[in-house]
């Protein structure tokens, strides 16, 4: 088991998300940064299922109850065990009592500490990825004790240190398709879309807001599937980015669809980072 | 045969958008149900999910297991194939809602906007029968077709930021309820202490598209007696089959 002496500023439990459940309109969720959440498992030789916890900014403070072995990837917040530096994208041997807390930020905005056979929280629809109203906690607090599940170490994890290239923390460029309505601006929008080098603005799991507008006269559509990576854009000329808690269905014009890698690198940038769009 | 012929796209890299005409129309709704009934029956390998919406289905795969062109390939061959299977049973669903003003926060202000009593606001709300189009946006949330054109209503300009669960409101033509507590725009007319979405069950929504649903008026006695019903699990919500 796992106490959380301080929650950090917004982590949570999150696997690859509940497959199969959006006809009930429930989000798909999962972790943000879906590649650096697998690193973390792969290190330890888990399933790229296991639930794993992702940390925002801020990085939580823990204590272990059992013997175990984590490994961080994604964000660099400085880890640290017991006051020492710990390294990122490797084994770390956990001792009954250890301590895990995180310092300053060097990149990134989302960490993922994977453990050793998974984090044990409770399974919503195939899927233990925190969600209001779907999982009891949206986020992790202060006191509060995770379950997971204690195997004997493998011995296979401990070898495993990985050259890891963190350069797309800093890249700009978000590689995008078409949107279904992609096709309903006019030239010159389109033109913008792609020349702009846009200001990321308010953002959380559900979505990132872009701070340049995009004047368009487009009516809204009728309600209809978004994705995460889904760029939507309003009356207003506001363009949203969607990321994985989006709402399974949407009324604005889908103009630009995010790849994968991609949604995984906006996931890694905070407010006031710039990005471009390109095909 | 089928009467239509749905358009496809690709949507990113790992999903097909399959749309119909941009409308709430029922047969359109049947067509999209039915094909994607068939889908799931031919068990195609690499499909992870399909998501049905007012007018369109999305096809999610596995872009390194499937390609977009042999995937739309197939999905034509399947829209095209006859079935003989019979539609799955639909239901009208009989909902209990409490239109008193301690719920309907907003009914004032639309019966001065549409100039109507806000005892014809009820009256309208409860003798239409909507269909379920889709369930989508949040979880357990109904997009309803039929609202009366009297009442359609814009939605509040800046919205508020709680609105209670069981919520039934009006926003823009539609009309519809709120699974869980949430913010939101649409204007509120009443309550129903029946809950939309539950968690704890292995298909979380009593209603599908397909579906019919009714507003039965109740007065607040009632929606208390109903409330304590559904905690003590002895409460059943009245159905009937639709047949048509």
């Amino acid at each position: 088991m796992i106490k959380i002496l301080k929650e950090g500023l917004h982590t949570s439990i999150q696997d690859l998300g509940r497959i199969g459940y959006r006809n009930y309109g429930i989000p798909v969720s999962g972790a943000m940064d879906i590649e650096a959440a697998k690193l973390s498992n792969l290190i330890l030789g888990n399933e790229e299922t296991d639930a794993v916890m992702e940390i925002t900014l801020l990085g939580p403070k823990l204590q272990f109850y059992n013997d175990t072995q984590i490994a961080i990837s994604g964000a660099d917040f400085s880890p640290a065990k017991n006051g020492f530096p710990v390294e990122m994208n490797t084994c770390i041997e956990i001792q009954k009592d250890d301590i895990i807390e995180f310092g300053s930020r060097k990149y990134g905005v989302r960490t993922y500490l994977a453990i050793l056979g998974g984090f044990r929280t409770e399974q919503m629809f195939g899927s233990r990825s925190f969600y209001v109203g779907i999982t009891k906690k949206e986020k992790i607090s202060s006191g509060d004790e995770l379950l997971f599940k204690t195997k004997k170490t493998s011995g296979f994890a401990a070898e495993v240190q990985l050259n890891f290239n963190n350069s797309y923390f800093k890249k700009q460029t978000l590689m995008v398709d078409k949107g279904p309505e992609f096709d309903l601006l006019n030239d010159g929008q389109k033109q913008r879309l792609f020349a702009e080098v846009f200001t990321l603005g308010m953002n959380n799991r559900m979505a990132y807001q872009l701070k340049e507008n995009l004047p368009n006269d487009l009516n809204p559509i009728i309600s209809s599937t978004v994705l995460p990576g889904t760029v939507q854009l309003t009356p207003s000329g506001k363009l949203i980015i969607l990321m994985r808690d989006c709402p399974t269905t949407g009324g604005y014009p889908r103009v630009l669809q995010l790849t994968e890698p991609s949604i995984n690198r906006l996931a890694q940038k905070m407010q006031h980072e710039k990005v471009k769009f390109t095909f | 045969m089928p009467s239509f012929s749905p358009s496809y796209k690709p949507f990113g890299k790992s999903a097909i958008l399959i749309e119909w005409p941009p409308e709430m129309n029922d047969n359109i709704l049947k067509d999209i149900l039915s094909f994607q009934q068939k889908i799931k029956d031919n068990n195609i390998e690499g499909i992870i999910e399909t998501i049905q919406s007012i007018h369109s289905l999305t096809v999610v795969y596995e872009s390194n297991n499937i390609s977009y062109h042999f995937l739309k390939q197939q999905l034509k061959n399947i829209y095209d194939e006859d079935t003989d299977k019979q539609p799955s049973v639909n239901y009208l669903w009989k909902i209990p809602v409490c239109y008193d003003y301690k719920f309907g926060l907003d009914l004032k202000e639309i019966s001065i906007g549409k100039r109507l009593p806000v005892e014809k606001i009820i009256e309208l709300h409860t003798r239409a029968i909507y269909l379920v189009y889709s369930i989508g946006f949040l979880p357990g949330f109904l997009y309803l077709g039929g609202l009366d054109e009297r009442l359609y209503f814009d939605r509040k300009s800046a919205p508020r930021l709680k609105i209670p669960k069981g919520a039934v409101a009006i926003g823009g033509m539609q009309t519809g309820i709120y699974p869980n507590e949430s913010p939101g725009g649409w204007q509120i007319i009443g309550n129903t202490p029946v809950s939309f979405f539950n968690k704890t069950k292995v298909v979380p929504c009593f209603a599908k598209p397909g579906d019919k649903i009714q507003f039965i008026r109740i007065p607040f006695e009632k929606y208390k007696q109903i409330q304590l019903e559904i905690l003590s699990k002895r409460y059943t919500l009245k159905k009937e089959v639709v047949d048509d």
